[in-house]
């Protein structure tokens, strides 16, 4: 490089380079190898192995180019003027000190195109990686990862249909005149942010991986809708529990999963009768020879999306509050993200006036409430994905049996492109029952080889329009708008909850799903005829519902649990945990004069039902004769600890390493012999399976001529947890807060842009359910008095830009349990002090 | 003297526009620029061409990263890595920028005859 001391060394010799005009040639052509090669370095990414590259660092760097541009000054003026064509009216956006816009639209078209405008100004970067990822392009932006693992999720994207149930959505969508006109102005809103972005502008993420923003448009918005459908309706345990049921007899398999657990609550209370359908499923003829007894295995791996998404929501209704005014609470619990999932605001229209959060990606208002009613959301969690067993002629896979004959598949090929190599060709068939997602040349994540090819059907590849019920609740007032708004909403099933001044609370579990006969779909099911297709959708109007008032409970609730009880006319499934439900129930029964003080408490508490169930348990069987002063000391403490996973206690961290172990010590000898992957059942069936009865049949160790008891797994257990114990005292990490270790991770997993180490208590089977990377990420309450009082927080902050201090400004409010109200400004606050800068359309 | 301070400011000056409109590389061409206009000796020309980036690009730099209050500064040192510390990555940025303007500008120089010492 040219430093000085190398210039005394081009001097010297610089007139042996001399050419006719005087110019130094060898000097020259040094210097300038030497420039031109430095900037050929920094203007380049290097490969850092490991999959990692560096930024371009020459533009990285620049002043005006690069991050720096991204440091936004505290104190930043956010006032201005936007010039929007196609604007049918002036608009002015009012933000707050926490950077939320309240919205002053003159139709709801341009309240759309303001929406996408705002959310491309602070959070372009998410919403294009989102829809890249649910498009199954992450291969374009990421390269090919690790063991190829961006490929197999494209792969697995595209071959789940995602791009072409987006495709059906946009079709609905544009079907509609109001979901159409909606959704062109939002994307002409992120367009004409995206339209004016220089190169320093862009948001640090494109820098860091040196690409740029794609224009929006409206298949973008269902890829969103579909994603989020990927995320709530695209688990499931189908090849996991397959195996399970190949390798268990039916008695073992029965007694680790049982349809329905001892202490279930379900949303709609027991006992309430259900009418008879007039559409009832019938189990094909071969089902117990074909399907329940077939014992078939399979070693593709699904791509798994979060299972343990849940969400929490209940409503009050007035009998039960202080002001006799009903209050609706919703925390939706999903992956805790930076830049964070949701984006807060206020939409006011001349149809209506709505505060809530809103995804980044799709236009509305998605949780929220209006100047009438409030409505919540979690997840149904109800199995709307099966796997069809496929029997190709041969290894072309063009034509396959069904229905007694050689039927044609329908061929495509998908270009996956690839950073930094050639483009990857995937050639996908779909069948009569669906597209083909794994065959001998995609085995998921799985680096087995397999001859066998199973077709997949989803309810989200169905068409439908989830945006007009989002549209419609931005105005909804009564009942009836409520069930209006949700006839077309069909995937993911979700329970919807709702409550409004004029005292009507509800809960509905919504969408379609499919009518099943009992085990339905629980196991790959046989694909060489229709008899074990679906054979149609469960009517709207058996759909779990109920009111809450004062001739009953006086509240709904639900999260996650099995939405009935077994007197529901159709089969559910079993995959449901049980213990927030229990818990918010138990809480809400016993709780009147309610206040939205006590709701903050009641969505912060960490009381941990679980263990109530489970301590007394483990403190019966453990044989304290074997444990020396150390293991005592432990012991002592779990058994004083007040079941409540808070931050500072020790008793959590013993406890789940002790139950932990006690699973491996009864479940690792069976699971490790088969050498299949197999489901492992919900804790609640191992809990309840012990207490019914000491010697279930898992407690031996299968691997041992002895005969294990419990008190004997039960102590070996907790010996074996006490090294670790030892180790994290040392460490520091013994304490739930420091053991659990939540975080609110960065979409890239970058630790730098992530909130690490978190001082917050909950967990999984917590109403706080703040796991490690998951939890709640929303929280919401509103009090439905005259003048609507609200109160949210959310693990992130309204900029998704990294060098904004308004990117991570709520996560210490959030981790400590504390909220923001939630300010719905009228008209005539225009000159509140509240409002902080004004940005005003044309 | 007085031509070392010109070009100094003219390349800046220049670069600073450049980088308004054109690419971060755009530097090199406006250091380039100034030294065929304003002709010194290599040393010189070197020198005018580093100071002038190193102060624009540093100047930059430390008023951004006060007004942002090393939010980010203090996240990009800890990915870049350089341990977390902004006043680290202020002068890693500088002496980049500084090191690509004296290339262009010492490069430029050696199109003039040498002056016979």
């Amino acid at each position: 490089m040219a430093e000085p001391g190398q210039y005394h060394f081009v001097v010297n010799f610089s007139t042996f380079g001399r050419n006719d005009t005087g110019m130094r040639i060898v000097p020259f052509l040094i210097s300038l190898f030497l420039t031109a090669g430095l900037i050929f370095c920094l203007n380049r990414q290097w490969d850092l192995g490991d999959f990692k590259k560096t930024p371009v660092l020459g533009s990285f760097l620049s002043p005006q180019h690069g991050f720096w541009q991204n440091a936004e000054p505290v104190g930043s003026d956010f006032n201005g003027t936007v010039h929007l064509p196609g604007l049918e009216g002036k608009g002015d956006v009012y933000f707050d000190e926490n950077l939320v816009p309240h919205v002053y639209a003159k139709s709801e078209a341009d309240a759309c195109y303001i929406q996408g405008y705002l959310h491309a100004k602070f959070r372009l970067w998410q919403m294009e990686f989102q829809t890249f990822a649910a498009a199954g392009r992450l291969s374009e932006v990421l390269g090919a990862g690790k063991d190829d693992v961006y490929i197999r999720y494209d792969r697995s994207m595209r071959r789940l249909g995602m791009v072409t149930a987006a495709e059906a959505e946009l079709a609905e969508i544009e079907k509609d005149s109001v979901s159409k006109r909606d959704c062109d102005a939002y994307t002409a809103g992120v367009n004409a942010w995206i339209d004016q972005l220089k190169e320093g502008d862009l948001p640090l993420e494109y820098k860091l991986l040196n690409y740029k923003p794609e224009h929006w448009n409206n298949l973008k918005i269902a890829l969103f809708i579909k994603d989020m459908a990927y995320e709530l309706a695209g688990g499931d345990e189908d090849f996991g529990m397959t195996n399970a049921k190949s390798y268990f007899s039916k008695q073992e398999f029965g007694r680790l999963f049982p349809t329905v657990q001892d202490s279930l609550d379900p949303i709609i209370p027991r006992g309430t009768r259900f009418p008879t359908p007039s559409f009832q499923p019938k189990a094909p003829a071969t089902a117990d020879s074909l399907y329940f007894n077939n014992p078939v295995t399979v070693t593709d791996r699904e791509p798994g999306a979060e299972k343990s998404n849940g969400s929490n929501n209940w409503a009050v209704s007035g009998v039960k509050t202080i002001s006799h005014a009903p209050i609706l609470c919703n925390d939706p619990h999903l992956n805790t993200t930076m830049p964070s999932i949701w984006y807060q605001m206020q939409i006011h229209t001349p149809s209506y006036n709505v505060y809530g959060v809103s995804f980044p990606g799709a236009p509305f208002v998605i949780i929220g409430f209006n100047d009438d009613c409030a409505w919540g959301i979690t997840n149904a969690g109800r199995d709307v994905r099966d796997y069809y067993s496929i029997k190709f002629k041969d290894d072309s896979r063009r034509e396959y049996w069904f229905n007694k004959e050689w039927k044609t598949a329908d061929m495509r090929v998908d270009t996956i492109l690839i950073r930094g190599q050639q483009p990857f060709y995937d050639t996908v068939m779909t069948t009569l029952l669906g597209p083909v997602m794994f065959d001998p040349s995609f085995t998921g994540y799985s680096d087995a080889a397999s001859n066998r090819s199973y077709a997949v059907r989803w309810k989200a590849a169905d068409p439908s329009n989830e945006m007009a019920t989002f549209s419609k609740f931005q105005s909804m007032r009564s009942y009836d708008d409520y069930t209006g708004a949700l006839a077309t909403f069909n995937c993911p099933g979700q329970n919807f909850v709702f409550a409004n001044k004029a005292g009507v609370v509800a809960i509905r579990q919504e969408g379609e799903f499919p009518g099943k006969w009992k085990g339905q779909g629980l196991f790959v099911m046989p694909g060489e005829d229709s008899s074990y297709a679906w054979q149609g959708d469960i009517d709207r109007e058996n759909n779990p519902y109920m009111f809450a008032d004062s001739t009953n409970r006086g509240f709904v609730s639900s999260a996650n649990q099995e939405p009935v009880d077994t007197t529901y006319p159709y089969y559910l499934g079993s995959d449901f945990p049980i213990y927030r439900g229990l818990i918010i129930n138990r809480l809400l029964s016993k709780m009147n004069s309610i206040t939205p003080a006590d709701m903050m408490k009641m969505q912060t508490n960490t009381y941990d039902v679980f263990a109530e169930m489970a301590r007394p348990l483990l403190l019966k069987y453990i044989d304290r004769g074997q444990l020396n002063e150390k293991a005592t000391g432990y012991l002592n403490t779990v058994r004083q600890w007040n079941l409540y996973d808070n931050p500072l206690e020790e008793g959590p961290v013993i406890f789940t390493y002790w139950w932990n172990q006690l699973s491996k010590n009864i479940l690792d000898d069976e699971y490790s012999k088969a050498s299949l992957a197999m489901t492992r059942p919900l804790e609640s069936t191992v809990v309840e399976a012990l207490i019914r009865d000491s010697a279930w049949s898992f407690v031996d160790n299968v691997l041992t001529d002895k005969k294990e008891t419990l008190t004997q797994q039960v102590t070996d257990a907790f010996l074996k947890i006490v090294p670790q114990l030892q180790q994290d005292e040392q460490n520091d990490r013994i304490t739930w807060a420091k053991n659990k270790d939540t975080w609110v991770r960065h979409l890239l997993r970058i630790p730098q842009l992530s909130r690490t180490h978190l001082p917050i208590g909950g967990g999984a089977r917590c109403i706080n359910a703040a796991k490690q990377f998951h939890g709640p990420s929303w929280r919401m309450i509103v009090h439905l008095t005259n003048k609507t009082e609200a109160y949210g927080v959310y693990p992130g902050g309204q900029s998704g830009n990294p060098g904004s201090p308004y990117y991570d400004n709520f996560v210490d409010y959030w981790a400590t349990g504390r909220y923001y109200p939630l300010w719905v400004m009228g008209p005539e606050e225009v000159k509140d002090r509240r409002v902080k800068w004004i940005m005003h359309f044309e | 003297m007085a031509k070392l301070i010109v070009s100094i400011f003219l390349t800046a000056l220049l670069s600073f526009v450049c980088g308004l409109f054109f690419p971060w590389w755009t530097i090199a061409l406006a250091a380039f620029v100034v030294s065929v206009l304003i002709p010194q000796r290599p040393l010189f020309a070197f020198f005018s061409g580093f100071i002038a980036i190193l102060l624009l690009w540093g100047a930059m730099v430390v008023v951004i990263d006060q007004l942002n209050q090393s939010i980010l500064s203090a996240k990009i040192a800890a990915i870049l890595p350089l341990g977390g510390s902004a006043y680290l990555l202020i002068f890693v940025t500088a002496l980049v920028g500084a090191l690509v303007g004296g290339g262009a500008a010492i490069t430029a120089s050696f199109l003039k005859p040498a002056r016979q010492e």
